[in-house]
């Protein structure tokens, strides 16, 4: 655990010290959080006409409205959960710099070496090179839903429908599904920095995460899924076996020979 | 403390042919010895160090180091030795202190300030110990990475190229402190290019070349290719004086060169007083007599000559 620690302490003196991550850091969070607020003011500000778009929308789209909901709330409702996927992303896009760069970057600054040299093992390293990558994304994450939600009553959001954002389906992606999916995101990052000699590719190929959460966001707006509780718990079922999964392959994967000695 | 057994290292290559960078390596180095381990460049100097620090497996024979053995307890001999490795990368964002609790912390080192602070001191970094690394010139950095493998207090030390890159004023610092260290009674292995200061620092020398080619002390290494010489320069030179000097038992070769006798012999210390008497008595006017030693540097070359010479197919 120490060793652990160790990692984690180092990663965050080292990536803190670089103003680019922390304004990544700042930043998305502030646009995720500023996003939604805006569109819920300014649909707040026409209910009327929401409630009467509500009519020409398909039934699917409206799956996860209830009796209780007016027509505009129901719109509400329809709008924001759009942005429960990019509160979901977040913990995928901010952590993928750190990671990717993690191994890769010791090994171009040659400080890769020493450490391997250390009685640290492999389980420590990635674990602490995992969690140093993961873990500020998923309380910054946490951090802006919840500043989120104490917007909301400022903005005149009906109680309604702020029932509904901390409700169940919400608060399991912010909470449960967004840290499921940093976790596979930070492994994979992890994955791709300790096989390629450059930490430009490593990023690149990074990068590629967001695509599979850019298709559920475009399935969500295209009406081919309606992320209510059902689907939740299941992407979170599956998130679980993924993780499981990506640390073993990790672990198994990670190979200090060929890190240390593999040819361009 | 260091001992291997027929130690190969063969890396496989997708697209070209294999490559064996250490071959059969038997070598032992004993305790508190300061080894020198000398080869060209991609000599396998630096695959056989990752070896025995247990960075990398042997393709085949074995190795025990401080008693552990090289891919069996990895992690004991991991905790037990320290290394510098050729190029020793810092934290450079991170302060010199900070750099050096990181691993302390990582070798599980009991008093963490106690030690950084003790080698900050020691390396005369302390005055600057808040200053990110980055900004520290090679010498100072060559200072920290010998500061981070000696926080754990190894009993083994690895040291690949101490001085490489290094001004002179850095390289002696770095080898007195070496020195240093071999008082404390620890074992150094050191892969260098700097002859003069293997020759200087090490008990021991092993000439390496994807295999090893030679191993003795320096002193052994000179006599073995050399023998020992000893120049008499003269006033003038008499070659009539040669041959009683040949008769003499232990007498390798006597040769004139210029106003010198130059006089190969097996015992310099036995031989000199009868090769003086005989000259005197000859009536020779010595100026001054001189042992005649060869540098490592020649000793290397032609050992790595020879070996390569051997290589060569007929």
């Amino acid at each position: 655990m120490k060793h652990i620690k160790t990692i984690i302490g180092k990663e965050w003196a080292e990536v803190f010290k670089n103003r680019m991550v922390l304004f990544t850091m700042i930043f998305i969070p502030l646009i995720f959080t500023a996003l939604p607020l805006v569109m819920l003011y300014f649909t707040g500000q026409g209910m009327d006409e929401m409630a009467a778009v509500t009519a020409d929308v398909p039934a699917e789209f409206l799956a996860v409205c209830t009796a209780e909901m007016s027509g505009g709330e129901c719109m509400q409702v329809f709008v924001v959960n759009q942005f429960l996927l990019m509160y979901m992303m977040m913990p995928v896009i901010i952590p993928v710099t750190i990671a990717s760069y993690s191994i890769v970057g010791e090994k171009a600054t040659h400080s890769l070496e020493p450490l391997l040299a250390t009685p640290i093992s492999t389980f420590e390293l990635l674990a602490g090179k995992s969690l140093a990558a993961a873990l500020p994304a998923i309380i910054v994450g946490w951090f802006s839903f919840g500043l989120f939600l104490l917007a909301l009553p400022l903005i005149n959001v009906s109680s309604i429908v702020i029932g509904y954002i901390a409700g169940p389906t919400w608060l399991l992606g912010i909470l449960v599904a967004g840290p499921l999916m940093a976790i596979a995101a930070v492994n994979f990052a992890i994955f791709v920095s300790s096989r390629v000699n450059d930490p430009r590719v490593a990023e690149q190929i990074s990068a590629l995460l967001i695509v599979p959460i850019l298709g559920l966001l475009f399935a969500q707006v295209a009406g081919l899924i309606v992320i209510d509780l059902l689907v939740m718990l299941s992407f979170i079922g599956g998130m679980v076996l993924v993780d499981i999964g990506m640390i073993y392959l990790g672990v198994s994967i990670f190979q200090r020979e060929k890190i240390l000695t593999r040819w361009k | 403390m260091i001992r291997t057994q027929a130690l190969t290292k063969i890396f496989t290559m997708k697209k070209a042919a294999d490559i064996t960078a250490v071959q059969d390596l038997t070598l032992s180095v004993a305790e508190g010895e300061v080894f020198g381990f000398l080869g060209p460049n991609g000599a396998g100097k630096t695959t056989t160090v990752r070896m025995l620090t247990s960075l990398i497996g042997p393709t085949s024979g074995s190795a025990w180091v401080n008693g552990y053995q090289v891919g069996v307890d990895d992690q004991e001999i991991r905790r037990s030795v320290g290394i510098l490795t050729e190029s020793p990368g810092m934290y450079e964002r991170l302060s010199a202190h900070k750099n050096l609790t990181i691993y302390a912390n990582l070798y599980d080192v009991e008093d963490v300030e106690g030690q950084v602070g003790k080698y900050l001191r020691i390396l005369g970094l302390w005055s600057r110990r808040d200053d990110p690394a980055g900004s520290f010139s090679k010498g100072m950095r060559q200072k920290l990475a010998i500061a981070r493998a000696l926080l754990h207090e190894p009993k083994i030390l690895f040291l690949d190229e101490p001085t490489s890159g290094l001004d002179p004023e850095a390289a002696r610092l770095v080898r007195s402190f070496i020195e240093e260290l071999r008082g404390q009674g620890r074992t150094i292995f050191i892969c260098t290019h700097n002859l003069n200061e293997a020759d200087r620092l090490c008990d021991r020398i092993g000439i390496f070349s994807s295999r090893l080619i030679e191993i003795d002390t320096p002193e052994n290494l000179r006599q073995k290719l050399y023998g020992r010489k000893v120049v008499f320069h003269l006033r003038h030179l008499d070659t009539d004086w040669l041959k009683p000097i040949q008769a003499l038992k232990g007498v390798i070769e006597v040769s004139p060169v210029e106003q010198k006798l130059v006089v190969s012999m097996d015992d310099p210390e036995q031989l000199n007083p009868q090769i003086i008497k005989l000259l005197v008595q000859a009536g020779a006017d010595i100026q001054f007599v001189g042992e005649l030693r060869h540098s490592l540097e020649d000793v290397y070359l032609q050992t790595i000559r020879e070996s390569d010479d051997k290589e060569v197919p007929a």
